[in-house]
């Protein structure tokens, strides 16, 4: 009885909802044709609009409408109406790659923004990659994700992902250089032993040593640690300049401090896993020093004209951290989209194939500094920014490119 | 040599911590046979009360020193409140029940009260790390080739100070005895007109306060305290306290100080792919398995030493 009081109930929300979306595909094919004469190319935006991360996510959004906006008053793709279509992926992997699978069933895309989080983007750029639909990533930081963190065999793991954000392996040589740079020639590493700290400690060291600097000792500790007195006695013993810990705030903060009411009076440095303001608020010293990717886009002379046309666009939300590199990845595919599109009436498989092909290829002056590709699909313009402790702010003290 | 006097200062500086609450693990267990698996969180919210005075009760530019011990009596009067209540409703209405109801029940507050501090902790809950007050700064104290900051001397000297209180008390004052009476056996204790019941929850109170004022310390030491601290400070503490003999006062102690000049030690002299810090806990609970191998009962854990 009860059962089927429940199909009576539930049978015509089933059908409601299918009735409705089929409405809304109707709507979208109504769009494509539409335009008279232009047709409708669509660029979409994969990133978390919703939840702890939505304030960059939005920042992305944005910055991708506003390209979009400008290339329509430009005409840069003769014949074509570029249209946004974001897509939220709560910085959850499934749901970005039903995001993914939404925007690849639209005839009209013909390329992605996004995402946010490399573990999304492991989920989204296959999706995409079976449409041929080509994927540029703002943000994306995992080196795995281009398949250049396995060198020998010199192959991409996805043939339509490219990214304008710079990897996380750059990190350790860039603090080494920055630490040779400013006369530091002794220093002792303490890292957790995790495949992050494990891995920026390495390659820090490697280039450390390459650039005539001595590593004192390289010590461990285990995440989830707060008192360290051992481990500060042995570093402190091995009379460094300066501390390279490979991990993340909850144990660099209370090491920065155990070290210093130890009597160390040089910086603790690491990566972009201890840039946090919890790190000063939890016991970072003043002069501790963090590397993180990017730059802070007020810092690049080349983001004025972006900053003030964001401003004249009214948007109720900040670029962020991420806009001004979603703004160059958007103006890629718009790029690309110029030279494949401006004699095709139609967009199928060989042209979204043709405009994968083309932005590999593409070397545009952004916001950001150069950007073109090498032959994994990552930036070619690795910059990178050392923050310092000043007062309660992390204050960036020097934005370099990095070069090998 | 300074390397090893250092670490032995090190050793010391832990072992006094782990001490200090591995005396409320062993007082409990003395005298109900209960191994109280939520002393943890009672040394964790201890630290989490001081913080709280610090922060919402004290006016900013009060004296180190009075900050001090205002937050250090705040975090024994936390720890003190939260053992009574969980004494009261989670473990005094099963006294009689199966020795297993007791501890599975002390492992659900375990995880209550780390819960609660998470979600209901002042200021949106403590989700992550919580930045503790610092009240001894300055460079560290140097007398030959050793150095002590500052921070550990106040540490050391308090608990030093404490114990030796707890152990007279035990030993002289006449609770103190009716405590070692009940350890040796309840039933005739409370036939002897001991009131059983007080001398349980006075195991509970001494045993929660030391835990707080341990918690105060592991705040200054590390400069952090996070809802999470109690887990590992409280399997710590417990080991030192089966190291030393679990019911036997000056057990716990000694077992505190042999388990962190192990752990200090093994990361000083134990060199290559099995050295260095992360590998500390490891070895220590070697230690810990070859000692109970040859002495089951642990350090000093024989019947003639006073239980309490």
């Amino acid at each position: 009885m009860r059962q089927r009081r429940l199909i009576k109930l539930v049978a015509p929300a089933l059908i409601s909802v299918v009735a409705l979306a089929a409405c809304g595909e109707r709507n979208e094919g109504g769009n494509n044709t539409d335009g008279g004469e232009k047709k409708t190319a669509k660029i979409g935006v994969i990133a978390p609009l919703s939840g702890d991360l939505s304030a960059l996510g939005l920042g992305i959004r944005n910055a991708v409408d506003l390209a979009i906006r400008q290339a329509n008053q430009n005409n840069k793709v003769p014949g074509w109406n570029l249209v946004l279509a974001a897509e939220d992926d709560q910085a959850t992997a499934n749901v970005g790659a039903q995001a993914a699978s939404k925007l690849a069933s639209d005839s009209a895309v013909v390329g992605v923004v996004g995402t946010l989080n490399s573990s999304v983007a492991e989920q989204v750029a296959p999706v995409l990659q079976q449409s041929h639909i080509v994927q540029v990533s703002p943000a994306n930081t995992g080196v795995a994700l281009t398949g250049r963190d396995n060198l020998a065999s010199q192959k991409r793991k996805y043939t339509n992902y490219y990214r304008v954000a710079t990897t996380d392996d750059i990190q350790g040589p860039f603090a080494a250089q920055y630490l040779l740079g400013t006369g530091v020639k002794k220093v002792a590493i303490v890292h957790d032993r995790k495949t992050y700290g494990q891995g920026l400690q390495a390659a820090f060291a490697a280039e450390f040593k390459k650039g005539g600097g001595t590593v004192t000792i390289t010590e461990t500790i285990n995440p989830g640690d707060k008192l360290f007195q051992g481990v500060v006695t042995k570093v402190l013993n091995s009379g460094p300049e300066a501390v390279y810990y490979g991990g993340e705030f909850p144990e660099a903060a209370p090491l920065s401090k155990q070290l210093h009411d130890g009597g160390f009076k040089g910086p603790l440095m690491g990566g972009d896993g201890i840039y946090s303001d919890k790190f000063i608020e939890t016991g970072g010293v003043q002069g501790d020093l963090a590397t993180s990717v990017g730059a802070p886009t007020e810092s690049l002379a080349s983001a004025k004209l972006f900053v003030d046309s964001y401003k004249q666009a009214g948007f109720a939300e900040p670029y962020e951290a991420y806009g001004a590199y979603a703004f160059d990845a958007a103006n890629v595919i718009i790029e690309a989209m110029a030279k494949v599109l401006k004699n095709d009436t139609e967009i199928n498989e060989q042209s979204r194939q043709q405009i994968v092909d083309e932005v590999g290829k593409v070397s545009i002056g952004g916001v950001t500094g150069q950007v073109a590709f090498d032959q994994f699909g990552d930036t070619t313009t690795k910059v990178l920014t050392v923050y310092t402790v000043q007062g309660k702010k992390w204050v960036a003290k020097k934005t370099d490119s990095f070069t090998q | 040599m300074s390397t090893f006097a250092q670490q032995l200062v090190n050793g010391v500086v832990i072992g006094s911590l782990y001490g200090l609450i591995a005396l409320g693990y062993t007082m409990v267990y003395g005298i109900i046979q209960l191994i109280n698996f939520a002393h943890g969180e009672i040394f964790m919210i201890g630290a989490f009360g001081g913080l709280a005075v610090h922060i919402y009760v004290l006016p900013d530019g009060t004296p180190a020193l009075v900050g001090l011990v205002v937050v250090l009596l705040a975090a024994m009067a936390t720890s003190v409140a939260t053992a009574l209540i969980v004494e009261r409703f989670a473990y005094r209405p099963l006294r009689n029940a199966p020795r297993l109801a007791p501890l599975i029940t002390a492992i659900g507050v375990s995880l209550f009260l780390q819960e609660f501090v998470r979600l209901y902790y002042f200021g949106g809950g403590a989700k992550s790390d919580r930045a503790f007050p610092q009240f001894i700064g300055g460079d560290p104290i140097r007398i030959g080739g050793v150095q002590f900051d500052r921070v550990s001397v106040f540490i050391v000297v308090i608990a030093i100070v404490l114990m030796v209180a707890l152990s007279a008390f035990v030993r002289n004052s006449k609770t103190g005895k009716a405590m070692q009476a009940t350890a040796q056996d309840r039933d005739t204790a409370q036939l002897m007109g001991i009131n059983t019941d007080r001398i349980i929850i006075v195991a509970f109170v001494l045993g929660a306060a030391l835990a707080g004022v341990a918690g105060v310390m592991q705040g200054m030491q590390a400069g952090v305290i996070g809802f999470r601290m109690g887990f590992l400070a409280g399997i710590k503490a417990f080991t030192a306290a089966v190291l030393g003999g679990i019911g036997n006062i000056a057990g716990a102690v000694l077992g505190g100080f042999v388990l962190g000049m192990a752990e200090t030690m093994a990361v000083a002299y134990i060199p290559g792919l099995f050295g260095g810090g992360a590998w500390k806990d490891v070895w220590a609970f070697i230690l810990l398995i070859v000692i109970l191998v040859f002495r089951p009962q642990g350090l000093l854990g024989e019947r003639v030493v006073n239980r309490a």
